[in-house]
């Protein structure tokens, strides 16, 4: 069935036992995004020590593909400096953009090539990128207020 | 009253023969967000263009001549439909488009009963669609107005229980809408319209999920003003239909300004046309209004009290049907007295989203997401529902396939 290629068991899991979800106490940035389209919300906390991310947490509702996302991203994130969750952030866009064209590089991407297929399905690409682009927001800002 | 005849009715339609996902046939449970159009619509309005196409009012030629009458012939069509005055009834893009005129005519002038002042309140209510809804308390937000609203009980009704206090010497307009987008629920206009008029509130009413469901007459409403859109009615996109009392036309300031709705202009000033050609500025949308007079006749040669008897019993049929699913809990009244053919529902455990995209592998559209009523999922605490919506082309073994695709759904997620 089509509909296996979007729900993979891998992100099932991460649906019913979502990494990092429940917002820490302490945080460098937090950020707020909503998908207006579906009424979908996420909260994310960033905590960077200098360059580098020592803590993403998240809280929110959202579909499946959304909170497997989100769950996803935020252990890929984990530990990695900027420049290199950027560069996850870059694959990982890619792929959803891709239309179903490519399957995802499993280095740099692990659980996230569950997703892949999502982007056959473009009404849940937004789904999928909702926590990505509240990191990204927060990574930004983060970053930014660092330099200031 | 004899029942529908479904079957044939479908062959009306074209896209009832589109193949969907997996070979599956097309089960249309989302008209309460558009309705699908029948042949006889879409040969009305490419009629228009093929035969009679030229800009309406203008121009001393055959086809300004026929395509003038054709909209007008529209218009007739369309205010016989709800009762009113041919003059009374105004053609718009939209029903959204007609809601902000109104709201726009009270911020456009600062004298008489469309003035508005702060310490006026404006009255809406929890269940409103965005588009009865931001208009105003965008409205509130110009004019210095207070915005209140009625609240919704936990079973989908109006809370009436305080409506005296609600509609007070303060009110200047009531904007309500007649059926909800999300719950079905039918409000009870006689007992708000009673209230408003007795305070000399204006009552605005949003028509969208009934005027194409049932029989409307703005007469025994008692409304002031009133919207619905064509696309929701079988007919085109980019037609919806504002009416008003003919005196209150007449008092209101427009809200777009330009050619065809005017009465004489210097380059210091302007005087309008006498309504509807006052709120019509611009080449308006002829041949969507040829379309929508098509769709309106196509529905009324079958009876609105028909299409309203089908729906209602097919309603009830899901209803009981649903109520028998484990894990399912539905949003709005679960009895059929003063209740349209819209349910919406949630799943234990599976998101609206990841629920429509099961329901759709077998063929079956339905909405899901907060169905521009977002105050009202907040109301339930939930971010969004799943909404089945019913019309003249559904049948039992529509819900059936509905009902078979909620349980298989549920067995995809593993739930239950």
């Amino acid at each position: 069935m089509e509909l296996d290629s979007l729900y993979q068991e891998v992100i099932l899991d991460h649906y019913k036992h979502p990494l990092h979800k429940g917002l820490s106490e302490d945080k460098t940035v937090q950020v707020h995004h909503v998908n207006p389209s579906c009424g979908d919300e996420i909260t994310l906390n960033l905590q960077l020590d200098g360059d580098r991310v020592s803590d993403v947490t998240w809280d929110g509702v959202g579909c499946s593909i959304s909170q497997a996302s989100s769950s996803i991203m935020s252990d890929l994130v984990h530990g990695k400096t900027l420049s290199e969750a950027f560069l996850i952030l870059d694959s990982f866009s890619e792929l959803m953009a891709s239309k179903g064209a490519l399957s995802g590089d499993e280095e740099i991407l692990e659980d996230g090539v569950a997703l892949a297929g999502v982007s056959k399905f473009p009404a849940r690409v937004k789904c999928a990128l909702l926590g990505w682009m509240a990191f990204k927001d927060a990574a930004l800002q983060g970053r930014d207020g660092a330099k200031k | 009253m004899t029942l529908l005849d479904v079957a044939a009715l479908k062959r009306d339609f074209p896209i009832f023969h589109k193949e969907m996902r997996n070979g599956s046939r097309l089960i249309y449970l989302d008209s309460g967000a558009t309705s699908q159009k029948p042949q006889q619509v879409l040969d009305a309005e490419r009629d228009f263009y093929i035969r009679h196409n030229a800009a309406v009012h203008r121009g001393s030629h055959l086809l300004a001549e026929e395509a003038s009458a054709a909209y007008e012939g529209a218009r007739e069509t369309l205010a016989a439909f709800i009762g009113a005055q041919v003059d009374e009834l105004v053609f718009t893009k939209s029903a959204t488009e007609s809601l902000n005129l109104i709201a726009y005519s009270f911020s456009n002038t600062n004298s008489g009963r469309f003035a508005l002042t702060p310490g006026d309140e404006i009255l809406v209510s929890e269940m409103e669609h965005h588009a009865n809804l931001i208009p105003w308390q965008q409205l509130a937000k110009r004019s210095g107005a207070t915005l209140k609203w009625l609240q919704v009980t936990e079973d989908g009704r109006l809370d009436l229980s305080q409506l005296d206090q609600a509609i007070n010497s303060k009110t200047k307009i009531v904007a309500i809408t007649h059926q909800s987008n999300v719950l079905g629920t039918i409000n009870p206009l006689e007992e708000i319209v009673a209230r408003a008029h007795s305070v000399g509130a204006l009552v605005v009413l949003d028509a969208c999920q009934s005027a194409p469901h049932f029989t409307i007459n703005v007469q025994e409403l008692g409304v002031d003003f009133l919207a619905f859109s064509g696309h929701k009615a079988l007919g085109p996109t980019g037609i919806g239909i504002f009416w008003g009392r003919a005196e209150l036309l007449a008092e209101m300031e427009p809200f777009l300004y330009g050619g065809s709705m005017i009465e004489t202009v210097t380059m210091e000033s302007a005087t309008w046309a006498p309504a509807p050609r006052k709120f019509e500025a611009g080449v308006p949308n002829m041949a969507q209004a040829v379309g929508l007079a098509a769709a309106i006749d196509y529905l009324s040669k079958i009876g609105m009290d028909r299409i309203q008897s089908h729906e209602e019993e097919l309603t009830h049929y899901a209803l009981e049907q649903m109520q028998a699913i484990k894990g399912l809990r539905i949003f709005g009244p679960l009895d059929m007295r003063n209740r349209g053919g819209v349910i919406s529902f949630a799943l234990d455990q599976i998101h609206p989203h990841d629920a429509g995209q099961v329901l759709d592998q077998y063929g079956i559209a339905v909405r899901t997401g907060h169905h521009c009523a977002w105050p009202l999922m907040r109301k339930y605490g939930v971010a969004g529902t799943t909404r089945a919506s019913f019309y003249l082309y559904n049948d039992r073994s529509d819900v059936d396939a509905l009902i078979e695709g909620i349980l298989a759904t549920q067995k995809y997620f593993k739930v239950n």
